[in-house]
């Protein structure tokens, strides 16, 4: 286990739950989500150096808002197209 | 200048990404084991009270916002949405509960609201024009009929201006038109008004701690009498494919075939 800080752990664990979240509503389903989101984290299990997590943490924030943008639309456009455009 | 105290009153739908199937008995929509979730233009409403709150966009009432009070009618799963809607910025919520399968017609909502208003002393509702699951689109008007309140309904733009007056901008047919009234008033959202934000985890379990009244029909002396019976409920015809034609005598002839000239 690399040495790591109490509080980034804690970050990084607060935005894995956060997209876990997220992911339930994840149009091709949460089983594909799911492994793909713990993929990605793993992926990056074995950083030690406090920059890079920062810029981990920052990826997954930026994943955050993606997944938030596309929800939006999804539904935006469905009902756009359902009741203004007759 | 009055201190705003906004009622949000909201809906379970069915989710708008779920493809409906009729029930066997042809009474209805299949709700069982379906996802259901707040009606996306409920959701619009939820999201402009607490932007009023939060004097963004130019959205600042000279007042301030005193309450935001999220309501809803309906089976108890119905609190899972008012519970999305206080970690979005809602202060209290009341649940009106119903039993499950149990439905209330847009006039009975609208007399229940009233009752909640005049309980609540709200001075502006702020409604979704229409919940994707019945598409009445009645429930703000009769609101505002029972109450005796201006309404502005398919609202795009809301801004306040001295004296309570309240400028909206509503969806019309190929454009948009622009009505002031005085508090209090109702206002029903459409689609355009504003993008709904995403509660956070930390947000959702302090929600789970907020103040959330349940209460019956009777309480507010209303009774879910129905005025209307669904006869039938029919999924549409399936779509007829298109053809092919070969050339311009084989479209003149398929026109002819078909009565068209």
């Amino acid at each position: 286990m690399p040495p790591t800080t109490p509080q980034l752990r804690r970050e990084v664990i607060a935005i894995y739950k956060e997209l876990l979240y997220l992911g339930r509503d994840y149009p091709l389903g949460f089983d594909y989500f799911r492994p793909r989101l713990h993929k990605a984290f793993m992926a990056n299990a074995c950083l030690n150096d406090e920059a890079q997590i920062r810029q981990g943490i920052e990826r997954a924030k930026f994943v955050q808002k993606e997944i938030e943008a596309l929800y939006y639309l999804k539904r935006y456009r469905a009902l756009k197209q359902r009741y203004n455009e007759a | 200048m009055s201190a705003l105290r906004i009622l949000v009153p909201i809906k379970r739908v069915i989710d708008y990404a779920v493809k409906v199937r009729v029930n066997k008995a042809q009474t209805g929509v299949e709700t069982a084991g379906v996802k259901h979730s707040i009606n996306p233009f409920d959701d619009l409403s939820v999201e402009e009270a607490t932007l009023i709150r939060e004097e963004k966009l130019g959205r600042r009432a000279p007042g301030g916002v005193e309450e935001i009070c999220a309501f809803s009618a309906g089976p108890p799963k119905a609190q899972e949405i008012l519970r999305t809607a206080l970690a979005r910025g809602a202060d209290r919520a009341i649940h009106v509960e119903l039993k499950e399968g149990e439905d209330l017609e847009p006039l009975s909502v609208a007399k229940l609201l009233k009752a909640v208003v005049e309980q609540q002393k709200s001075n502006l509702v702020i409604l979704g024009k229409q919940s994707i699951d019945d598409d009445a689109n009645q429930t703000g008007q009769m609101l505002a009929g029972l109450l005796g309140w201006p309404q502005a309904t398919q609202a795009c733009k809301i801004e306040f201006g001295e004296a309570d007056a309240v400028s909206v901008t509503q969806e019309i047919d190929g454009g948009t038109q622009t009505v002031r009234a005085k508090l209090p008033m109702v206002i029903t959202t459409d689609l355009r008004l504003n993008e709904p934000r995403f509660a956070t985890l930390p947000k959702i379990m302090k929600a789970k701690k907020m103040p959330l009244e349940k209460k019956t029909l009777a309480d507010y002396g209303v009774s879910g009498e129905k005025r209307l019976k669904v006869l039938k409920v029919i999924e549409p015809p399936p779509r007829q494919g298109g053809g092919k034609v070969e050339n311009v005598d084989g479209l003149i002839s398929k026109l002819k075939e078909l009565g068209a000239i």
